[in-house]
């Protein structure tokens, strides 16, 4: 019973961190961008969610699509203003772009997170879930949201899968990842990739966003977490492995879980730091990295 | 040493100002008006109600004419929830802004960080949120360096005191429960209050099977309710005021069965219902004030004033900062000046009627030197129920303004 109970909860936990760090895993992988405000771009998503959902009496099919549209847009404006800039900028020397963008988008996640606190409190939100009541599975009581929310997130995830391997664009992607200068020597135009892949990446956390508003709720205070779990999972599958991951998702949320119900709730995320710092030392590329 | 006739000159010039100046300086200063600090975290729910309670209060006060002609200022700061802020803004209105008195945070961390400056720098203070019983316990046995400290809110074994005396009429005797989870997170003032829980729910007939500590920074509470849910209690008594939100919202969608009761300090905010989407639904918390209970003839007035400036019900905290005002008031007029020994000394003397009830100041050879008198007469708490988006008293029977009603996924003893 309880190992069908943690088999349950973790899938659910971890499908959603696999969702949050397929965008994150993504934009690296094609862009070279490690974007720090990724978690505060999901709160916005879920805070949005919650308030058109709520404060308007909206219901929450459009909140959760006001909560997207809004991820969308901070994605856009994390590229337009904070990344292209440094990228584009003769008086930042190359080597120390990378190292810009990170400081960049740190900065602007922290503006994102301090301008949700004034403007809707630091309390958390829950986003009004899409579906109430449980179902029981064999036994084990489970909210039919919980239910909801692995499943969209696999949709999500499979969505992008056919994205990227069955249609022209997604491939173009893909080859952006691996040769960008062959791209654009094949006539292809690589801002209008970037801004392809950024619109892509806002959608993922946008969802990732609303579903975790839903799910366990959300706070302005969460955004550094959010971005760190996200950060982890990236290293531990391996950075720019969309596969590696997915996997490395699963990993740590089962290994939150079981940490939670075997040991106790409140060194939840110590095991997970532990192995992170082991792979660290013993195979830095991550589980499937391709260094 | 000679003196030159220019010398001379110059001197009594100075001389004269100075003393002039000196002459002046009591009228300017009776002009000026009496600053009063408020330190808060201003984005957090309950921290915002802290300077709106104040500003409030000295509005009514400045409106009546003040104290002795002069206004009242509040001068507010956000301490973002972090000690390290929380200090420096009380330096900062110490050394800086001369304020007479400060009415600092609802986070005993932050008012136990607080408490040595305020000795060292001789600012009385009052919290009027936060729960530590460390808080009193430090002004006890070092009465002479802390004494500038005043406790505006009920120590979290008193809290815990008054949660079980209520469940031994809710729980017990309307309900026949007989076992319980205690359920609180890991903070300074949750280990008192479980200490207390432990030995005061078993003495009133609930027996408590598990002491679950959870950490503030929890957000999934899954394993939590599933393992309490395994061990079958008739209820969970929660100490939780970091969290709220969360465990309360997934109590309501994993339907756990038993009712959530004890202190939720996030639930008694009145936008506690709209931020867990009616989750909150049956969620019973202890208060010292709500907005339903004439507690005092001044509680409800407060509480509609309260509403019609700032669009939401006051939060507990919000209660006692504007009390908290209204006491340094009356100190100062009662000290006659902004000094602040005799500021202290005149509010050992409180006996001030405020929105929470009759407040006394305990003596500082009790335990809890400059804590609030708890009992009949003077602070009793309640205990208030969310009941479909309205707080709703339960709790005692003599000022309860309704029955208590669970959600149908609740489980009552038979």
């Amino acid at each position: 019973m309880l190992a069908l109970q943690i088999l349950i909860d973790g899938f659910a936990i971890s499908s959603l961190y696999a969702l949050g760090a397929t965008g994150f895993t993504l934009i690296f992988g094609v862009s070279g961008v490690l974007n720090l405000s990724h978690g505060a771009i999901m709160v916005v998503a879920a805070v949005i969610a919650w308030w058109v959902a709520g404060t308007f009496g909206a219901g929450p099919y459009l909140g959760a699509l006001a909560g997207v549209a809004a991820s969308l847009a901070c994605a856009f404006v994390t590229y337009s203003v904070i990344v292209r800039p440094i990228q584009n900028s003769p008086s930042i020397p190359r080597e120390e772009k990378e190292i810009f963008v990170l400081t960049g988008t740190l900065l602007w996640g922290i503006m994102l997170q301090e301008a949700v606190a004034y403007l809707f409190t630091n309390n958390p939100k829950t986003v009004r879930p899409l579906a109430q009541g449980v179902v029981m599975i064999l036994g084990v009581r489970t909210p039919l949201n919980e239910i909801l929310t692995a499943v969209l997130s696999w949709t999500a995830i499979g969505l992008l899968y056919l994205l990227v391997n069955r249609t022209r664009t997604g491939k173009s992607l893909l080859a952006a990842s691996m040769n960008p200068r062959g791209l654009t020597l094949l006539g292809f135009e690589l801002s209008n990739i970037y801004i392809l892949v950024w619109a892509i990446y806002g959608v993922l956390a946008g969802i990732a966003g609303v579903l975790l508003g839903a799910f366990l709720g959300v706070s302005s205070d969460n955004a550094g977490t959010l971005t760190a779990s996200a950060f982890s999972i990236v290293v531990l599958g391996g950075l720019g492995s969309v596969s590696g991951s997915l996997m490395a998702a699963y990993v740590v949320g089962y290994l939150e879980t079981m940490t939670a119900y075997l040991v106790s709730p409140s060194i939840r995320t110590v095991p997970v730091l532990l192995l992170l710092v082991a792979v660290v030392y013993v195979r830095p590329q991550g589980l499937l990295g391709r260094r | 040493m000679r003196i030159s006739l220019r010398n001379a000159l110059l001197g009594s010039v100075f001389g004269c100002a100075l003393a002039m100046s000196c002459a002046w300086a009591p009228t300017a200063r009776a002009a000026d008006p009496i600053k009063i600090g408020v330190i808060a975290e201003t984005s957090a729910i309950s921290g915002v109600g802290i300077p709106n309670g104040a500003k409030m209060a000295a509005e009514e006060i400045n409106k009546a004419g003040g104290i002795n002609g002069q206004m009242i200022e509040i001068v507010d700061y956000d301490d973002h929830n972090s000690a390290v802020d929380a200090v420096r803004a009380f330096q900062r209105a110490a050394q800086q802004d001369k304020v007479a008195a400060v009415i600092a945070s609802y986070v005993s961390e932050v008012v136990l960080a607080l408490e040595p400056w305020a000795g060292r720098l001789k600012m009385p203070m009052i919290t009027p949120g936060a729960a530590s019983n460390d808080i009193t316990k430090r002004v006890h046995d070092d009465y002479d360096h802390l004494k500038y400290v005043f406790h505006g809110y009920l120590a979290s074994t008193q809290i815990a005191d008054v949660v079980c005396e209520a469940s031994k009429s809710l729980m017990v005797k309307d309900l026949h429960m007989k076992t319980a989870v205690v359920m609180s997170e890991d903070a300074a003032w949750t280990i008192p209050l479980d200490e207390e829980y432990l030995k005061c729910l078993a003495a009133g007939g609930l027996k408590v099977l598990d002491h679950i500590r959870l950490s503030p920074d929890t957000t999934d509470f899954t394993p939590i309710f599933n393992k309490i849910e395994g061990e079958k209690p008739d209820v969970i008594v929660t100490g939780i005021s970091h969290v709220g939100v969360q465990p309360t919202v997934q109590w309501q969608q994993q339907q756990v069965p038993m009712p959530m009761y004890g202190v939720s300090s996030q639930a008694t905010n009145s936008t506690f219902w709209k931020d867990t989407n009616g989750a909150a639904d049956g969620v019973i918390f202890n208060m010292a004030s709500a907005p339903d209970v004439a507690v005092t003839p001044k509680t409800i007035p407060f509480a509609k004033n309260y509403q019609a400036k700032y669009g939401n019900l006051p939060g507990y905290a919000a209660y006692t900062s504007y009390d908290d005002v209204y006491m340094w008031a009356d100190a100062i007029r009662k000290a006659g000046s902004t000094d602040p020994d005799k500021i202290v000394e005149a509010m050992e003397q409180t006996d001030y009627v405020g929105t929470i009830g009759r407040i006394a100041f305990l003596p500082k050879t009790d335990t809890f030197a400059h804590g609030m008198r708890i009992g009949e007469g003077y602070i009793t708490g309640l205990m208030v129920q969310w009941q479909k988006g309205n707080p709703v008293t339960v709790w005692p029977a003599n000022v309860a303004t309704g029955k208590m009603t669970f959600p149908s996924f609740t489980k009552l003893p038979e």
